[in-house]
């Protein structure tokens, strides 16, 4: 998923090999990761595609099946990442992480504590911000749970920039031997003040916690326990919103005072209900909020060390 | 910027080093650049900047006065913290006092300016001029302990400032900025900079084609993930490159300085640039970057001007004073283009409010490789609607979407949770998407 060669980049000369990660799109709501096999096919509603026709086309390619229906393949990246894992819990989103980045202040070179891994979404882009000098160190105590993420992670070729480890964090806290070397450490667990303490002496000085909760009763008692060694506490809460785009025909009218309408515009104007009112079609292009958004997701509440 | 390597993610403040100075609570936010000479105005006190070197970010420090002047010291982490019990506590046990007997007048508070200043020569700290005004307030306890504390905040605020000194980077720029001076950053909010970050797969290694007019805060934050591996390419319209102001406030090692280059849209645009045609442009190219480094010394003559104030009178944001030369937006080298040109951009942002987004989008998403993604900040729907709408009719992108962010700050407190009063309503529009081969 990352240029760590840079002669692996995505470019206009590089093309789809046997053993690559695509992104299989067919629609913007429908998209699916699918591992290259010389001998294998993709079957969905579109027909029946052959990997073998995809090895040497470029990426962001449309490719036919049998029956002449179509998919493009494109290139991972930890957006289009998000969109296609498998959901072995509750995820966040590209709102949530994109905030997190930021405001954890994570850039290359950076070493953050994660808890729970849970299905890797936000480690996904964690490591993308840390690589290629920095390294992401996530836990979940759920034995099966992290070694899917593991195995996710060497899929998507991010291995090298993240560790995973089964732990108990609310009850264990984060390793000993990570104590004063983080710059951010994120939580995203059911009780997080059990493990605040923990995250303190794992953060550099002026290093930044996050925690995560979809609960305010959740968010309270965190904020409680931060109190005593963090500073510049702050709780927010991200959402998008998505806006559809038409090309909508309507009517428009003009009066036409003097009876002359020599100029009007479209030429297939009527007079409708006499009084010189004229009507005739117009397209123009519009824009409205989709009906359906996500109307929650979680708060996050940042906190400084002291 | 022009700094050594170590020194981007350093926690330690060194001569020459770039500071956001948070005065009282984000009252005063002041970008700084620390030397020996450098001096701040806080109140009617000139106060040197000396100490602040050498010193860890989060720092905060207080104003003192000695009979040398008015000085800056390192504050003890302490105090606010049992001023938030105590609210607690006053929370918790029933507030009995309420403000119904308070009459506000200004006979309340016995100690004239003359008091305090005769305090002060005799070299009162802050916090004790603080304690006489409330010990000669009439009022004072009378008040309900919120509004006492409030009352504490207003006077340290006036006879006690602090100043936080903070690490310039993506976050605390464009909040600083957004908070302070908007127009500048095209009202680019931090959410809604975030998304253009990932939205673009901003990642180690990658190319990435910015069309920068919020004045470098969006090449700066770029940079700042990249981490000295692969470009931003700053790219404009015209001759003149645009400003890149805001790059300076970052500390961006030399390294990270030099995968800043510039390149005009025209340059990106011509074929494979041909020997002669590079001499040509060479040479008015190098006499725009004179220009803009003309323009830097000249503000660096005086240390007054390595301050700027966000807010301030003076719209105009003063450069920061550059120690040595400017690395960052050097102009693109032939064979980086060319190699831009064979191998396409990974991806491309675009925060540009004043030139036409689908003209722009027409001309630059070629030059993408194919599968990059890319994100275009507007302050307005219609362009990148228009944009969108002609970007799916000519099958040149899929995955296209428009978002808005929307971000709402909570106030957490103890039976007094609720989201903040104020919020910022807009943080504009992205449209977002990957471009396909063209078939
Ligand atoms: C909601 S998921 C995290 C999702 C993740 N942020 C993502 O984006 O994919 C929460 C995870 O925390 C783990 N967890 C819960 N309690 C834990 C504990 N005490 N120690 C470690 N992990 C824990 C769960 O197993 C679960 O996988």
């Amino acid at each position: 998923m990352l240029a760590i060669d840079s002669t692996r980049k995505i470019s206009f000369n590089r093309s789809i090999s046997n053993g690559d990660l695509v992104i299989v799109y067919e629609r913007h709501d429908n998209m699916k990761a699918v591992t290259v096999s010389e001998g294998s096919v993709l079957q969905n509603r579109f027909g029946v595609f052959k990997h073998s026709d995809w090895i040497g086309k470029s990426f962001g390619s449309k490719v036919f099946s049998n029956k002449g229906g179509f998919v493009y393949l494109l290139a991972p990246t930890p957006e289009l990442w998000t969109l296609v894992l498998s959901h072995r819990t509750q995820i966040l989103y590209i709102a949530d992480i994109s905030f997190v980045v930021m405001y954890l202040e994570i850039v290359t070179g950076c070493v953050v504590l994660e808890s729970g891994t849970g299905s890797g979404s936000l480690t996904t882009s964690l490591a993308r911000a840390v690589a290629p000098t920095g390294h992401i160190y996530t836990f979940d105590f759920h034995e099966q749970r992290a070694g899917s993420a593991r195995d996710d992670f060497e899929r998507t070729g991010l291995s090298s920039f993240v560790s995973v480890g089964v732990r108990d964090i609310q009850g264990e806290g984060f390793p000993q031997e990570f104590a004063g070397l983080a710059d951010a450490v994120f939580l995203d667990l059911p009780q997080p003040w059990l493990a605040i303490p923990s995250a303190a002496k794992m953060l550099k000085h002026d290093g930044i916690l996050c925690s995560f909760s979809p609960c305010i009763e959740q968010v309270q008692r965190s904020c409680e326990t931060v109190q005593s060694n963090f500073s510049d506490i702050r709780t927010f809460e991200v959402l998008l919103r998505t806006y559809e785009v038409r090309e909508e025909k309507m009517e428009s009218s003009q009066v036409n005072g003097n009876g002359s309408n020599g100029s009007l515009p479209c030429k297939r104007r009527q007079c409708s209900g006499g009084a010189g009112v004229l009507t005739y079609p117009t397209s123009s292009v519009m824009a409205r909020p989709c009906g359906e958004a996500r109307g929650h997701t979680g708060y996050l509440t940042f906190a400084r060390l002291k | 910027m022009c700094s050594e390597n170590k020194e981007a993610s350093s926690r330690i403040t060194w001569e020459g080093c770039s500071v956001l100075l948070d005065i009282n609570d984000g009252d005063r936010l002041v970008f700084a650049r620390l030397s020996p000479a450098a001096k701040l105005k806080i109140g009617n006190k000139n106060c040197s900047l000396k100490p602040l070197i050498g010193c860890p970010f989060g720092t905060v420090f207080q104003l003192d006065s000695s009979s040398d002047g008015p000085f800056l010291s390192p504050l003890q982490p302490k105090g606010n913290v049992n001023n938030t019990e105590e609210i607690k506590d006053g929370q918790l046990n029933g507030e009995v006092r309420d403000n119904r007997s308070l009459i506000d007048n200004n006979t309340a508070q016995s100690l004239t300016g003359e008091d305090i200043e005769d305090m002060r020569r005799q070299g009162a700290k802050g916090d004790e001029i603080i304690e006489a005004l409330i010990a000669n307030s009439a009022t004072f306890e009378k008040k309900t302990s919120f509004s006492q504390e409030k009352y504490r905040l207003k006077k340290q605020k006036k006879y006690a400032p602090k100043v936080l000194m903070r690490r310039p980077v993506a976050r605390s720029i464009c909040e600083a900025y957004f908070k302070k001076y908007p127009l500048k950053i095209g009202f680019l909010r931090v959410d809604t900079l975030s998304l253009l970050l990932s939205m673009a797969n901003v990642s180690s290694n990658s190319d990435i084609l910015v069309v920068d007019m919020v004045g470098g805060l969006v090449t700066g934050a770029v940079a700042e993930r990249l981490g000295g591996t692969g470009y931003v390419c700053n790219t404009y319209l015209g001759q003149a490159p645009y400003s890149m102001d805001i790059v300076r406030i970052f500390n961006l090692s030399d390294e990270i300085c030099k995968r800043i280059l510039r390149c005009s849209m025209s340059d990106l645009l011509s074929q494979k640039e041909s020997q002669q045609q590079n001499l040509l442009n060479d040479e008015s190219q190098s006499n725009d970057q004179m220009n803009v480094l003309g323009g830097i010394e000249e503000i660096s003559h005086s240390s007054e001007n390595a301050i700027s104030d966000l807010g301030a009178e003076n719209t105009t944001l003063p450069a920061l004073r550059a120690c040595k030369a400017a690395k960052a937006g050097e102009k693109a080298s032939p064979e980086v283009v060319d190699s831009w040109k064979e191998n396409g951009f990974s991806s491309l942002i675009i925060a540009a409010p004043d030139v036409d987004t689908w003209t722009l989008v027409k001309d630059l998403l070629p030059l993408l490789s194919n599968s990059a993604p890319f994100a275009i900040y507007h302050q307005y729907l219609q362009p990148l609607a228009t944009c969108m709408h002609n970007l799916q009719l000519g099958k040149m992108a899929i995955g296209l979407q428009i978002s808005e962010p929307w971000l709402r700050e909570y106030q957490v407190l103890p039976s007094r949770t609720h989201p903040c009063m104020q919020m910022s309503a807009f943080g504009g529009y992205i449209l977002s998407g990957t471009k396909i081969c063209s078939s």
